[in-house]
């Protein structure tokens, strides 16, 4: 299982066009890819209604998980996008 | 936000007068916000009543894949009618919809509505269910997340229409005569093929003023009114004037009224294009007029609207999104770039104001503050990291050498008048000629004629001043009453930075919200602001106000708003001295 921790920079937070990126991205990849809050249960991160109910602010910090192949480049992937502006 | 959120179960049953048993009284006047200023007059068009509430106990016919392909092309049906309506309106509206039909092929929810039918529960109610419990949560964060609640809300209206076959909710796209459309809120889907040809005036029950119908109503330039309570009771088709300033929505009124409005609807639309050039008051006091910008993104804006120059270049957007901060170079070519567009104009660059609030990766905070506002921010950071306000100083005026605009520095948070000396001296190692300061703490307003004596000029943040003054955090929407820069002290602290600046023979701006407002601009003016800086598609208005008055009439304004005991009252006896604002309805 892969993992990063990444702080969200976006002035609007994991929400709007960040929020659509993010997803749009996650699912690409055909295995499961998970979101949390520090400290908090992972939900889809292939579902924008589940990333926007984490109600992610800037300056929070998420954990992004995944298992599979090219795993480690989709978080690369991921973990750029939360913590672009 | 609005406090007016449904409550998710009784969609359907919470709107008790609806037509035909309507109000249309002649001379009714209902109230809410006005969020997108003009007059507009035209028939009320309500938007077609809710679907109801697919019954909470049908169930399907026994065949559970059926019925799973049925939701799922019914849902992908709307998905794609969502983005093609994007395709069609293109800009703001594309992004708008594409997120829409993100949320509506969204994973979760197909899996929720699929688990429903496998327990035989009948499309359409397994539709409203998987919904309801992500509106819920939405609802619940409040803010941002609670308005995206009626982009929910229709995505699921939309789907349900197309399962049972009723007619889908909507606005028409055209109409003999423009309409002014009410609604309980509006999805984006609702507004994106809308135009001032087609709509006279948007009135919602819901919604505040980062609500759709807000945004796109300023952006079509249409005037909008939010938050009307009763406003989906009004029968369709009575005569309805909407002020979108005041907030009035009055039905069926006499012609005369109307005559009335639409003559100051067209004074206000002359005097708005007449007021051209660079500001000044009608006796031709000059108060440059200056744009607020984040980047060179925003110039275009700011030159369209006739922006003398920058009056607050704010220059955190270039270091947020990074775990380093920008090399010099690059720093150098984002300046360069706003200070070519202002030829011999004026631009203010503010220093990097990061801190507990804003927090950047390279500039840590030292501790957790449990009270951001007043911590290490704005320059009590850069004394932290002299060198990153080294580099940046350096790239200023390396920006700044073989250009013609007036290039000058400011540093917000200022306090004391040992800080304003520390920056000046920074800035003139540096090689930089203008150094400022921001007045936000109330300290540096009251030793304003000690602070001004270190530094060239003065610009006054009202927002964060307000906050200070009337230790009302920005953050904590339960004390935003107090977060009103017509607060009488909050207008004798700009008035003390003012008088101690103009003593000196320097100037001082002003750079908050406050300077947007085109009737405390006249008062600002009026106090001794020297220059004003704001949001572009504020200035026009800006400039109509102050040309319609002289400087005579924006000091009694002052005095008169200085002698009141609180907001309203400062505000009520300001306009009591600008004539002039009738004419643009403000």
């Amino acid at each position: 299982m892969a993992e990063r921790t990444v702080s969200v920079a976006s002035e609007v937070g994991l929400h709007a066009r960040p929020a659509a990126t993010f997803v749009q991205t996650a699912a690409k990849v055909p295995f499961d890819v998970t979101i949390a809050k520090a400290g908090g249960s992972p939900v889809s991160a292939k579902s924008i209604l589940s990333v926007l109910a984490l109600d992610v602010r800037q300056g929070e910090s998420i954990v992004i998980s995944a298992e599979g192949e090219g795993a480690e480049e989709l978080l690369d992937e991921l973990a750029q996008i939360a913590s672009a502006s | 936000m609005d406090g007016q959120e449904k409550t998710g179960t009784t969609a359907g049953d919470d709107n008790g007068a609806r037509p035909p048993a309507g109000t249309s009284l002649a001379g009714t006047v209902l109230a809410g916000t006005g969020v997108s200023p003009g007059a507009g007059y035209g028939p009320a068009h309500v938007l077609a009543g809710e679907i109801p509430e697919p019954d909470k106990e049908a169930r399907h016919d026994g065949d559970a894949a059926a019925e799973r392909a049925r939701a799922e092309r019914a849902v992908e049906e709307v998905a794609a009618d969502l983005e093609a309506r994007g395709a069609r309106a293109g800009g703001e509206a594309q992004e708008v919809l594409g997120a829409q039909a993100l949320m509506a092929r969204d994973p979760s929810l197909a899996m929720e509505v699929g688990e429903l039918i496998d327990r035989g529960v009948a499309a359409p109610r397994a539709v409203f269910d998987a919904f309801g419990k992500y509106r819920d949560l939405l609802a619940a964060a409040g803010g941002y997340l609670a308005e995206r609640v009626a982009d929910l809300d229709d995505i699921r209206d939309r789907v349900i229409a197309v399962l049972t076959g009723l007619p889908m909710p909507g606005v028409p796209a055209s109409a003999a005569e423009p309409f002014v459309l009410i609604a309980k809120d509006l999805a984006p889907a609702d507004t994106a093929l809308l135009s001032k040809d087609v709509v006279a005036a948007f009135v919602t029950e819901q919604g505040g003023p980062t609500s759709h119908t807000a945004i796109l109503a300023r952006s079509m330039g249409v005037p909008a009114v939010v938050g009307c309570a009763g406003a989906t009771a009004i029968a369709p088709g009575t005569s309805v004037l909407v002020d979108g300033a005041s907030g009035q929505v009055l039905l069926a009124p006499d012609p005369a009224r109307v005559a009335e409005a639409r003559a100051a609807e067209e004074a206000r639309r002359a005097v708005l294009s007449a007021a051209t050039g660079p500001g000044a008051t009608a006796d031709g006091h000059p108060v440059p007029l200056l744009a607020n910008i984040g980047g060179p993104r925003d110039l275009e804006s700011a030159l369209a609207n006739g922006a003398e120059g920058v009056g607050l270049y704010r220059t955190e957007f270039l270091f947020l999104d990074r775990e380093t901060a920008p090399s010099g170079s690059e720093q150098e070519k984002a300046y360069r770039a706003v200070f070519e567009a202002f030829p011999e104009g004026r631009v203010v660059v503010r220093t990097l104001d990061s801190g507990a609030d804003k927090p950047l990766a390279f500039l840590p905070p030292p501790e957790e503050e449990p009270n951001p506002a007043l911590g290490e921010r704005g320059l009590r950071m850069f004394r932290r990291y002299p060198e990153i306000m080294t580099a940046q100083l350096g790239a200023l005026a390396r920006a700044a050498a073989g250009v013609s605009a007036k290039v000058q520095v400011m540093a917000p948070m200022v306090a004391t008048v040992e800080e304003a000396e520390w920056f000046a001296e920074a800035c003139r190692t540096a090689g930089l000629d203008g150094a400022g300061i921001m007045i936000e703490v109330p300290s540096a307003a009251l030793r304003a004629a000690d602070l001004i004596r270190a530094v060239d000029f003065f610009s006054i943040g009202t927002n964060d001043l307000t906050q200070y003054a009337l230790a009302a955090d920005r953050q904590v929407s339960a004390v935003a009453g107090l977060q009103d820069p017509w607060h009488p002290a909050v207008l004798d602290l700009i008035a003390m930075a003012a008088s101690a600046a103009s003593e000196a023979g320097k100037g001082c701006g002003v750079c908050g919200e406050a300077a947007a407002d085109p009737v405390l601009a006249c008062v600002l003016v009026g106090m001794g602001v020297t220059s004003l800086s704001m949001g572009a598609p504020a200035l026009p208005w800006v400039r109509a106000a102050l040309s319609r008055h002289t400087l005579e009439q924006c000091r009694a304004a002052a005095a008169a708003a200085r002698s009141a005991t609180s907001a309203r009252a400062a505000k009520a006896a300001a306009r009591a001295e600008l004539p002039g604002l009738d004419a643009l309805a403000l």
